[in-house]
């Protein structure tokens, strides 16, 4: 019975009757009867909220949430880093959180600023001069610089690694079904990509990530070179909180720069909402996908934001449009301005350095383990990949048992093989430390894996 | 008539006055900071022992540099520069601004959904998994439809995703089609989804009563036809009364029928797509489920099909297994859509406000939504005829065609000043097929009182129109900005701190 309407019975009698009707059913009159529901639907009858919370407790209580009872070492593009109570505070502001698109810059000088700024923060993390205002996540992100780029090559070739990680490259190949794009996908050995397998002559782009999934630092170089010689524009699929201590995507050449921004503040949410970070060179502005928030002035003289360069988009370009973007993510792009606000910027250096230290840490730890072996020896910044003597999901669901979520069995994630593993995915576990975890805790974490992988 | 309370309306004089807000890099000092850490005990060790040189950036990025206590002056002051449904009234039309529950938000925020990693096995994750089945199951049960994917993040993403279904289906039963169909009226989305789906577009005019012109649809349709993209109502607030003979037609030539669910919140719990002959829905969480807009997003925007097309669905979903649930993958399978499940914590959150309201409540949102707008378009009748004059559903679709001849103000201009009176504007110029179109979608969780001030202030406005059109040009003036140079802004492009001139 439960609802959140105001109208009291003899008010809905006196609207009724200023229409000329007496029931509310009558306003739907018009539409077939044959159309109309006669016997309800199959769903339950309302419930008050405390009745429904306890439902939802109890979906709390089946799961295994990391912090409590379970110490997280799970990455894969999903990180266990500070979010701080002022920031959860701020970013939980309802004039944030209840406002719609701000079409109307008179009274959503709040929200433009604020994307003004997260935009101005993404600009510096890609080393690139345009970010726009968010798009759906990592791997949605990394579709539309897909598009841009065979729209400004007019070529339908990607050429991407298989650093990128596995989920991203389905959503692309899901996409390519309706673009028509061709996906090559370039294999790693011993975690890197082997670029002279490419056998392709002219692509719209060349996808690198940085780090790889996997954890490894690429050699950027190399890839940006390879884009060259395919006349490809070359895309970055970044960390951004690696961004905080390696060179920027821009400095490596890039023309496009694709992440994931959950690391800015955002919950594990269990996958979403999160936030796709988008920037490009200056030269593909007009072909941006989704919003881009501009400085101008008001009629008094004042500075102002606005949604600027609104000829792209789909709602006045329709059918030649190349982005349908319209809702984003502009709550988690808030709250990424904040965080990273809070974080300033040697904060944002010590997430970097201090989630490095402890990876590597722990990845030295582990080379004592029987039964552990390092998949490869190429750099890494704070996740890396290890092969275990037993299956990696059993190991997991065995350290679980001890409070450690020990991290992401690969063939989760690629779901069968795959070209970033030579030979058996299904025993390699990917490791992610953030700056949250303590000595403590890699100990236990060292000290489970003893036992489990025996 | 109910008395206008101006509770109703939000006080837009800015609580700060007209002073511009700094932005962060302005107020940034470098060496100040506001960020707390765990001690971890670990050994700090050099980067450049960890990660070879040439991969190091020699300059720190530079972020800005604040004491928590300017942090959060900083963004409490911008958020006094905001409008929003908790404030006021947001008519805004196509858009479906109605209160947002507190309690699904404070479901979303328990850490036992909250803190959950996406790619922590199955058998850790039991409640989430549970949740979404539930999800699917209500959603199904809601459009009539057999099977439903939760993976699209927002209601374009969700187009997209049932357009590669609609391939899918096709090219599965070895036909090639080229042509989506999709009327003039409909929202932009519809026809830039049908050009990535790899579809053509062919635009169907609307007839005179604003509906799809049948005639012209049957002349339209052929075997190359994949299927036909219908918002129903459709966005000028009016139900497609033919729609089942547009199914049929559709039908009839092996073609698909895509229901956007922009404007679900006009007949949930009363008319299901399913039953008018939809194969495809796409359902926008943020509008009729009430999950916050979030300042442009995040939404969700889950796909739900009829038995035929379930195979399709993108994967892996969370299916029940016995006594437990699984991750499984529909057998053909588009793939995935989204990085990993879809914007899980409003999947969350609509669901709350589905349970809540049950198949009693949801009816009444329907009818109190289709109430408030018809009382809204009868009220302003005398002065904003509507496009189309008779019962419309969820919103009304307004004209300002008079005033713009007779005294030079535009819809615009109505738009601007009503924010001035406190409330936000309709949506304007839009569809495209209206002349100085205003669209007013009240939703349902506005009272009478509210609608009454909402009304009065449109006459106070309209009568402005007669007497000072100069005012209604200058609107609005008590906002924290006045109408802003969109030129500039586009001429310039300062899209970062670092592109303007401090």
């Amino acid at each position: 019975m439960a609802d959140y309407l105001a109208h009291t019975p003899e008010e809905v009698a006196s609207m009724l009757a200023f229409l000329g009707l007496t029931s509310l059913d009558e306003l739907f009159m018009h539409i077939a009867p044959a159309v109309r529901l006669a016997a309800g639907n199959e769903l339950p009858t309302g419930r008050s909220e405390p009745d429904v919370a306890q439902d939802f407790a109890r979906y709390g209580r089946a799961n295994r949430a990391t912090g409590g009872s379970l110490v997280c070492f799970a990455g894969g593009g999903a990180y266990d880093h500070e979010v701080p109570a002022v920031v959860r505070s701020l970013a939980s502001r309802s004039e944030f959180v209840t406002a719609y698109t701000p079409y109307q810059p008179e009274v959503a000088q709040g929200v433009l600023q604020a994307l003004f700024e997260y935009q101005t923060l993404v600009s510096r993390l890609s080393g690139l001069p345009i970010a726009n205002a968010s798009l759906y996540d990592g791997a949605t992100a990394l579709v539309e610089g897909l598009n841009l780029a065979a729209a400004a090559t007019g070529r339908s070739t990607m050429v991407i690694s298989s650093g990128v990680h596995p989920h991203w490259r389905s959503v692309v190949r899901t996409f390519a079904r309706g673009t028509g794009h061709r996906v090559v996908e370039v294999p790693l050995v011993d975690g890197v990509s082997d670029w002279s397998t490419v056998d392709v002559d002219q692509a719209a782009a060349v996808v690198v990530a940085y780090p790889n999934y996997l954890g490894v630092i690429e050699e950027m170089d190399v890839a940006a070179r390879h884009a060259k010689d395919l006349g490809a524009l070359f895309v970055v699929a970044g960390d951004p909180v690696a961004a905080g201590v390696l060179r920027t995507a821009g400095q490596w050449g890039a023309d496009v720069f694709v992440g994931e921004g959950q690391a800015f503040g955002t919950a594990l949410s269990f996958g979403g909402p999160y936030l796709g970070l988008f920037a490009v060179a200056r030269e593909h502005v007009r072909r941006l996908p989704g919003r881009i928030v501009g400085e101008t002035v008001d009629t008094n003289g004042r500075r102002a934001f606005v949604t600027t360069l609104r000829a792209r988009e789909q709602d006045i370009r329709r059918e030649k449009a190349t982005s349908n973007v319209c809702t984003n993510q502009t709550l988690m792009a808030i709250t990424a301005a904040i965080q990273l606000g809070w974080l300033g910027t040697d904060g944002l250096r010590q997430v970097g350095i201090a989630s490095a230290t402890g990876a590597h840490a722990l990845f030295e730890a582990l080379g004592d383990v029987a039964g552990v072996e390092p998949l490869t020896r190429a750099p890494f910044l704070r996740e890396f990949a290890i092969r275990l003597a037993r299956p990696a999901d059993e190991v997991i669901a065995a350290m679980a048992n001890d409070g450690v979520l020990a991290g992401l069995a690969v063939s989760s994630l690629t779901g069968g093989a795959d070209g970033s593993i030579d030979g058996d995915a299904s025993r390699v576990l990917l490791v992610a430390v953030t700056e949250r975890r303590t000595s403590e805790e890699l100990d236990q974490y060292v000290e489970s894996m003893r036992k489990a992988v025996r | 008539m109910a008395k206008a309370q101006p509770g109703g309306r939000a006080a837009s004089i800015p609580l700060m006055g007209h002073e511009v807000e700094p932005t962060m890099f302005e107020l940034s000092v470098r060496g100040r900071s506001a960020a707390q850490f765990r001690t971890t005990g670990i050994e700090p060790r050099a980067l450049d022992t960890m990660v070879p040189a040439h991969h190091l950036n020699p300059e720190p990025v530079i972020t800005a540099d604040l004491a928590e206590r300017d942090l959060v002056g900083h963004v409490t002051r911008l958020t006094h520069r905001q409008f929003s449904v908790d404030l006021g009234a947001y008519p805004l039309g196509s858009c479906t601004m109605k209160y947002n529950p507190k309690f699904c938000d404070a479901i979303a925020a328990d850490p036992g959904l909250s803190s959950v990693h996406p790619g922590a096995p199955a058998s850790l994750s039991q409640g989430w998994l549970a949740l979404l089945a539930t999800l699917e199951q209500r959603l199904c049960a809601l459009t009539g439809m057999a099977a439903a994917t939760l993976q699209p993040a927002a209601g374009a993403a969700g187009e997209l995703t049932g357009l590669l279904l609609m391939r899918a289906y096709h090219e599965a039963r070895g036909e090639v089609r080229t042509r989506v169909i999709i009327p003039d009226s409909a929202h932009g989305t519809n026809p830039a989804s049908v050009t990535l789906g790899g579809y053509e577009v062919t635009t169907v005019a609307s007839n005179e009563r604003g509906l799809v012109d049948l005639d012209a649809l049957r002349a339209a349709l052929g075997p190359d036809v994949a299927g036909i993209m219908l918002t129903n109502p459709n966005t000028v607030g009016l139900f497609e009364e033919q729609i089942t003979e547009i199914a049929a037609a559709v039908h009839d030539v092996g073609g698909l029928l895509y229901y956007d669910g922009a404007n679900l919140n006009a007949i949930v719990g009363v008319v299901r797509p399913g039953d008018m002959g939809f194969d495809i829905v796409h359902m926008n969480l943020h509008k009729t489920f009430a999950t916050p807009h979030g300042g442009g997003g995040p939404g969700a925007g889950p796909v739900a099909v009829s038995s035929r097309l379930a195979d399709f669905l993108p994967g892996p979903k969370a299916t029940r297994v016995e006594d437990h649930y699984e991750w499984v993958s529909p057998v053909r399978s588009i793939g995935r859509v989204h990085g990993w499940h879809g914007n899980a914590l409003v999947l969350a959150r609509a669901l709350a406000y589905i349970e809540v309201h049950g198949a009693d409540g949801l009816a009444r949102v329907a009818q109190h939504a289709v109430l408030n707008a018809n009382w809204l378009r009868r009220r302003l009748a005398a002065i904003l005829p509507a496009a189309y004059d008779r019962p419309c559903m969820h919103e009304c679709v307004l004209s300002a065609t008079a005033l713009k001849s007779t005294y030079g103000v535009r819809a615009l201009d109505v738009a601007k000043a009503l924010m001035d009176e406190g409330f936000h504007a309709p949506t304007v110029y839009f569809p495209l097929i209206v002349d100085e179109a205003l669209m007013f979608e009240p939703t349902e969780t506005e009272s009478p009182q509210t609608l009454e001030a909402l009304a009065s202030a449109l006459e106070s406005i309209v009568e402005r129109a007669s007497n000072d059109p100069a005012s209604l040009h200058a609107a609005p003036e008590h906002t924290p900005v006045s109408r802003v140079d969109e030129a500039r802004a586009a001429r310039t492009l300062i899209a970062t701190e670092d592109a303007a001139s401090r």
